[in-house]
């Protein structure tokens, strides 16, 4: 029989006598009972092997969830005791309907990838030893599956004891990583991405970063509760902001051969006939209005169909497209 | 497995099987993610633990027989030991994530576990609800036709009937009309996406909600050959082929995002900041936009008739471009 057999059947039975007691238990009494203490009280060197060896029991029952409860049953009791009530122990009861249910496993299996799987399953595991039945291929109709990314559960652990972070971040127009310090304010899934949000205290302002561009492990810094979050906090809206880059809204008007350019028909705002002939084929130029956010990405778009559509306007537009043809053709 | 994880699940199986007297150790042993063998030393070591005294009456007392175990006495463990603040985050925060993903359905299923959670999970969940952990997808930014789809698509999925489906394929640039056999709605990495049989193909398909210009649900069966679908998408939706002719490019530093973007084999820096990347497509046209479009911040590597295709693609669409200045 191992050492670590022998210790887990140690710690099991402690837990059972604790729940078992509503006295207070002085480390004498306990060693006296659960088996695994035994030892010469006597012995000044076999009393403090013990002491040592119940301290790190003790420590580590907290460190799993169970209350252990310091306190003396009687004002003479001049030793602390020890006792674990049943009521903080115990999981409360919970009742999940089946469609309740499977939404607790597909909320577990959120985090397979994604940091907080082992913190997920041993919650499920609670679950169901509280009587719950979890199909663990149940769905809602929808399946979400997530990207991995290992340091969105230190973020978070970061974001609820409110303890800042270190990293080093490589910006997309930095050569090397810089070390950043944040807030963490919360963490976001954006497109399938993930970011963190927070007060960056380098550069004093919020910041969003994006985790794929985190160089190494993400590191908690400083005491707990070292801030509070800001009242209105948008997420989204501060990742989309980071990532929308310019908010340059407009509408562009080109000319597409017949036939061409699917995607760009799909979704623009109006197609029509233009009656411009075709310099090089019988037909004649449809016209075609796109709207747009990001006048860059659509130059890039635009450009990518080649002789297949010419920009009309904006100017800034058609030069931008003018520009990447000129690009490629003088290389 | 380390040997707090080995207590943690050991305070829980008493529990567990006190919950379903009979049950099969086989099946108690998948339910709590170990083998068979694992859950049987389990049950040894709990059957030397009990109350003080330890006598025959005191230990926990179980019937275990070749194919099922039933408690008979639990020694006081009769419940699991509460969430702790980690376990409490990873389902309350997963639940409100999901909880406002626009089109997850459910019927407020998450929304009534989420409450049940919180009030069993006490001071724990409340930890949670400090944490914010937000989940955008295609829906919530392309509003109502989207919404309306994925009713139409999900409705297929639930009844088991066939799709017709307008689809955009974006390799291709090209619209296509098809009948595919439903097989279920993935939601990846923010986008929804319907898993299918593509009766054409004849092959497994998944097909982006928001590329499906029309869908009409048919009055014939799903009917997917068996075992079709159903795969692991954790490593991303589309999977290149092997097969497919794989692209070289060298990046700018400006163009970086195009590695972060599209799935790559291999990227590699170099000093001057830029990256060469190599990528699988099935469509040479697909890489011919791309690159196009990166005007300055790309170079075709591999292959020849890749940059060839490219820079005379630019030069005869420069011919419409008479009063640009050179």
């Amino acid at each position: 029989v191992g050492v670590s057999r022998r210790r887990t059947e140690r710690l099991v039975n402690l837990v059972l006598c604790l729940l078992s007691t509503r006295r207070f238990l002085t480390a004498t009494q306990i060693a006296r009972t659960v088996p695994g203490y035994e030892h010469d009280e006597n012995d000044p060197r076999e009393h403090e092997a013990f002491q040592r060896m119940f301290e790190r029991d003790k420590a580590e029952l907290r460190e799993l969830g169970v209350p252990v409860e310091t306190g003396t049953t009687s004002v003479f009791d001049t030793e602390p005791g020890y006792r674990v009530a049943e009521r903080d122990y115990a999981l409360p009861d919970i009742h999940l309907a089946p469609d309740e249910a499977a939404a607790v496993g597909l909320a577990a299996r959120l985090w397979q990838s994604a940091g907080l799987a082992s913190a997920a399953s041993s919650a499920l595991l609670k679950l169901r030893a509280a009587g719950m039945d979890v199909d663990p291929t149940a769905t809602l109709g929808v399946e979400p599956v997530v990207a991995g990314e290992p340091a969105v559960d230190v973020l978070l652990a970061a974001v609820r004891a409110r303890r800042g972070v270190r990293f080093d971040y490589r910006g997309s127009h930095d050569d090397e990583p810089v070390t950043r310090h944040l807030e963490p304010w919360g963490v976001v899934s954006w497109h399938g991405r993930w970011y963190v949000v927070g007060y960056d205290t380098d550069r004093g302002a919020q910041r969003s970063f994006r985790l794929s561009r985190v160089a190494g492990v993400v590191k908690p810094v400083g005491r707990e509760g070292a801030y509070t979050l800001p009242d209105q906090l948008d997420l989204l809206g501060a990742v989309a902001t980071f990532e929308g880059g310019s908010v340059d809204h407009g509408e562009a008007v080109v000319r597409v051969r017949p036939g061409a350019a699917a995607g760009l028909r799909r979704g623009a705002a109006a197609v029509e006939q233009s009656g411009d002939p075709h310099p090089d084929t019988p037909e004649t130029w449809d016209a075609v209005t796109v709207g747009y956010r990001d006048p860059g990405a659509l130059a890039r778009r635009l450009a990518g169909y080649g002789g297949d559509v010419v920009v009309t306007g904006p100017p800034e537009l058609r030069a931008a497209v003018v520009r990447h043809l000129r690009a490629v053709a003088d290389r | 497995m380390s040997a707090t994880d080995r207590l943690g699940r050991l305070l829980a199986v008493v529990p567990y099987l006190l919950a379903r007297p009979g049950i099969r150790v086989a099946d108690a042993a998948g339910d709590l993610g170990v083998t068979e063998q694992q859950l049987r030393d389990d049950l040894q070591l709990l059957f030397l633990c009990g109350l003080p005294g330890y006598g025959p009456g005191d230990l926990i007392d179980m019937v275990l027989d070749e194919e099922t175990v039933t408690i008979t006495f639990d020694a006081g463990m009769s419940r699991p030991l509460r969430l702790t603040a980690d376990e409490a985050l990873a389902l309350v925060v997963a639940l409100r994530a999901l909880a406002e993903v626009p089109g997850m359905g459910g019927g407020g299923a998450l929304e009534r576990a989420l409450a049940k959670l919180e009030s069993a999970a006490g001071d724990a969940a409340a930890e949670a609800g400090r944490v914010s952990v937000r989940m955008d997808t295609d829906a919530s930014v392309q509003g109502r036709t989207d919404g309306e789809r994925l009713t139409v698509v999900r409705g297929a999925v639930d009844r088991g009937r066939a799709l017709r489906i307008t689809y955009y394929t974006a390799a291709r640039d090209a619209t296509t009309e098809r009948v595919v056999d439903p097989i279920r709605v993935l939601l990846v990495e923010g986008r929804t996406y319907l898993e299918a049989w593509c009766r054409g193909a004849e092959a497994v398909r998944r097909f982006r909600l928001d590329r499906i210009d029309a869908a009409t649900e048919l009055d014939e069966p799903s009917a997917p050959p068996p075992g079709a679908g159903g795969g692991d998408v954790t490593g991303g939706v589309f999977q290149p082929e092997p097969g497919d002719p794989a692209v070289t490019l060298r990046l700018a530093r400006r163009a970086r995002w195009v590695a972060e973007y599209y799935p790559c084999e291999k990227a590699e820096e170099e000093p001057d900041g830029a990256t060469i990347v190599t990528l699988r497509t099935g469509d040479l046209g697909w890489a011919r936009r791309l690159v196009l479009g990166l005007g300055a911040d790309a170079e075709v590597l591999d292959p020849p008739e890749l940059a060839d295709a490219v820079r005379s693609a630019a030069e005869s669409a420069l011919k419409y471009y008479p009063d640009q200045p050179v």
